[in-house]
């Protein structure tokens, strides 16, 4: 166990360095730099190369990595000139709100995604499974993004149910984290059923009905643990990509969140914020991923979290 | 050996007991009759099992015996309702002098673990690979009520009479940390818990070394002897059979070929098909062992060839046995046969 774990933290801290090079080389490649997109299109060329200059923009691209690196090293991410603080204070700020949507529409899309994976796994190839498959279906198909529009012009405009935008209160939470969810919701069920339906199959399920209990008793005795193995790994995945839908339903809903961040951090080439949100959100995936590994070997004896001798 | 096997139900196609009436001494304690399955997967439709009748009388040894695909496992599991999807029963299942084929789905549960045990093939696949053992050979008690420590104590107890060594260290183990030998004494500890009357015992040999089957069947045999259980033991190992079983029954696509006393019908078999089997058991039984020495492939019982369904396999075919399907017959007190010329099948 303590191996595995200082394996997992060795690979993790690898996965930074990557992210971290990524990041560094691609938004130093988009057109334009921060000192271009602070003084507008007026600004003469000795003012954008002074201002380039005094953020160190002029140096040569190994010199500013290298001194980057060493920063990160360091747990400083350097300064958000756009805000006028540390950029991982600013990035700080707005995590708790995005954890709070990704949250929520975690816990959405366990619900309705096991429930859906349940009913539709239990008799695989019956009329309701095949039902609730061409549902997750479609419901995976459908862009998040337009669904988010949808709910606004029904919800918000049609209907004055809920509001459009903005965060704050728990009404303001149901729309973005519902959209959120739904492409996920899709994914638990399909796997939860495919793992309901295997584990259905297994001879074990057959042995626990020979004992005499009821389908109730078999279900939730025998299938719904064995079956949640793959469904765990997924969600531990899957959690990173839903930050990633985060990015997108919080400019949709203008939710306050670290994806609205990031997305106006980018516009603005604010580096810093980028940089230190990128680094937050892959250090999130990290620790999921290995959650979901150590769950998993709490819920199946056979994986062992041990080096092989 | 001595025992009168079943005669009320020799002329399969005749369901004859009256329902209700108590079972009379000496009767069978289970007793099929002219079971019928028809399963359909996807496309195809068939009866699977056509007309068989056979018993298990209290405290006693019965054998299904045949090849793969003959349908002794689903003939066994139909007694406690355990078919696949889409497989229609019918027929009668007379258990404690009620037919179970018609019982309601609670009774088939009551009966199921506490009246009939089974003991599954191959252990490692039916044993649950994420529950410790204790845990899964006392589930039966804890449903039924049965207070923790008391389940617990009882497990322990259970599994040393399985021939686990050290109940106590193993309870909580899961079944991928013992041997496939210790497994199947889980599996027996498992269907013992319930205090059946009757084993369903499907192939519990099969996964096995040698060695360690003959041990399994030493606990089986000792079990019976010693708690008077009644078993049903499905195998298509002759030499399991010679062993264990009291009475046999010989399939053959889904079909009854042969019946009687075990070491008779093996010794001197009234059937070809029963006689092929014998003449072909190897020194060292394997798992093929029986399939291969004869001649030409198991018939299909989805496809079943006309009259009799050995014909195309058997030497003492003639015209008759293409165009008309022999009935089981009593061709010598207590052995039933169902060959056209069961006489003349020399030993």
């Amino acid at each position: 166990m303590t191996y595995y774990l200082v394996k997992r933290l060795a690979i993790g801290l690898l996965t930074i360095w990557g992210v971290v090079t990524a990041v560094f080389v691609v938004i130093r490649f988009a057109p334009g730099d921060q000192a271009t997109v602070a003084l507008g299109p007026d600004a003469t060329v000795e003012q954008v190369e002074a201002l380039r200059h005094s953020l160190g923009l002029d140096r040569p691209l190994l010199v500013q990595y290298f001194s980057y690196l060493g920063d990160v090293a360091a747990l400083d991410f350097g300064e958000s000139y756009r805000y006028g603080r540390p950029a991982m204070q600013a990035v700080l700020e707005r995590f708790p709100a995005t954890v709070t949507l990704t949250l929520t529409a975690t816990v959405i899309a366990l619900i309705a995604g096991l429930l859906l994976g349940v009913l539709a796994g239990q008799r695989p190839g019956s009329l309701l499974d095949r039902a609730v498959s061409t549902f997750t279906l479609g419901l995976q198909a459908v862009p998040p993004f337009w669904v988010g529009i949808m709910f606004i012009l029904v919800f918000a405009l049609q209907f004055r149910m809920l509001p459009s935008a903005g965060g704050g209160s728990p009404a303001h939470l149901v729309l973005p984290a519902v959209t959120l969810s739904i492409p996920f919701t899709a994914l638990v069920a399909r796997i939860s059923r495919s793992g309901i339906a295997e584990a259905m199959g297994e001879a074990y399920v057959q042995t626990a009905r020979s004992k005499g209990l009821t389908e109730r008793s078999v279900l939730s005795g025998h299938v719904l643990k064995n079956s949640l193995i793959p469904v765990v790994t997924v969600v531990g995945l899957q959690l990173g990509n839903l930050l990633g839908g985060a990015v997108v339903i919080e400019t949709v809903f203008a939710w306050p969140g670290l994806g609205s961040l990031l997305v106006s951090a980018v516009g603005n080439r604010d580096f810093a914020v980028v940089q230190a949100a990128t680094v937050l959100i892959a250090l999130c995936v990290i620790v999921l991923n290995l959650t979901a590994d150590i769950v998993n070997a709490k819920l199946d004896p056979r994986i062992r979290l041990e080096a092989p001798r | 050996m001595t025992e009168k096997p079943l005669s009320t139900v020799a002329a399969s196609g005749s369901p004859a007991s009256g329902a209700g009436a108590a079972p009379a001494p000496g009767a069978p304690l289970l007793q099929v009759e002219d079971l019928e399955v028809v399963l359909s997967t996807g496309s195809v439709t068939g009866r699977v099992i056509d007309g068989v009748s056979f018993g298990v009388g209290a405290g006693r040894t019965t054998g299904l015996i045949g090849e793969s695909g003959s349908g002794k496992t689903m003939s066994a599991m139909s007694i406690v309702r355990l078919l696949p999807d889409g497989a229609e029963t019918s027929g009668r299942i007379v258990w404690r002098s009620q037919n179970l084929l018609d019982a309601p789905r609670r009774r088939i549960r009551e009966v199921r673990g506490r009246e009939i045990g089974v003991i599954f093939q191959d252990p490692l696949a039916a044993l649950n690979p994420i529950q410790p053992i204790g845990k899964q050979v006392g589930e039966i008690l804890r449903r039924g009520g049965m207070a923790r420590q008391d389940v617990h104590a009882r497990v322990l107890e259970l599994l040393g009479r399985a021939g686990i060594p050290d109940p106590e260290q193993r309870v909580d183990v899961y079944p991928h940390e013992l041997s496939g030998g210790l497994r199947q004494r889980v599996m027996i500890a498992m269907a013992l818990a319930g205090e059946p009357q009757l084993i369903i015992a499907d192939e519990p040999t099969t996964a096995l070394d040698v060695t360690t089957q003959a041990r399994i069947l030493r606990l089986l045999a000792d079990l019976r002897h010693q708690e008077g259980l009644a078993m049903l033991l499905v195998s298509h190992d002759l030499r399991v059979m010679a062993h264990v079983a009291d009475e046999v029954v010989v399939m053959y696509a889904g079909r009854v070929a042969e019946r009687g006393p075990a070491r008779e019908v093996l010794e001197r078999p009234r059937h070809p098909y029963t006689r092929a089997l014998a003449n072909n058991v190897p020194a060292v039984s394997t798992k093929t062992a029986i399939a291969e020495p004869l001649q030409g492939a198991p018939a299909n019982p989805f496809d079943r060839p006309s009259g009799c369904a050995f014909h195309p396999r058997c030497p003492l075919a003639v015209e008759r046995c293409r165009t008309e399907k022999p009935e089981l017959r009593e061709v010598e007190p207590g052995r039933f046969s169902a060959c056209h010329r069961a006489t003349e099948v020399a030993p």
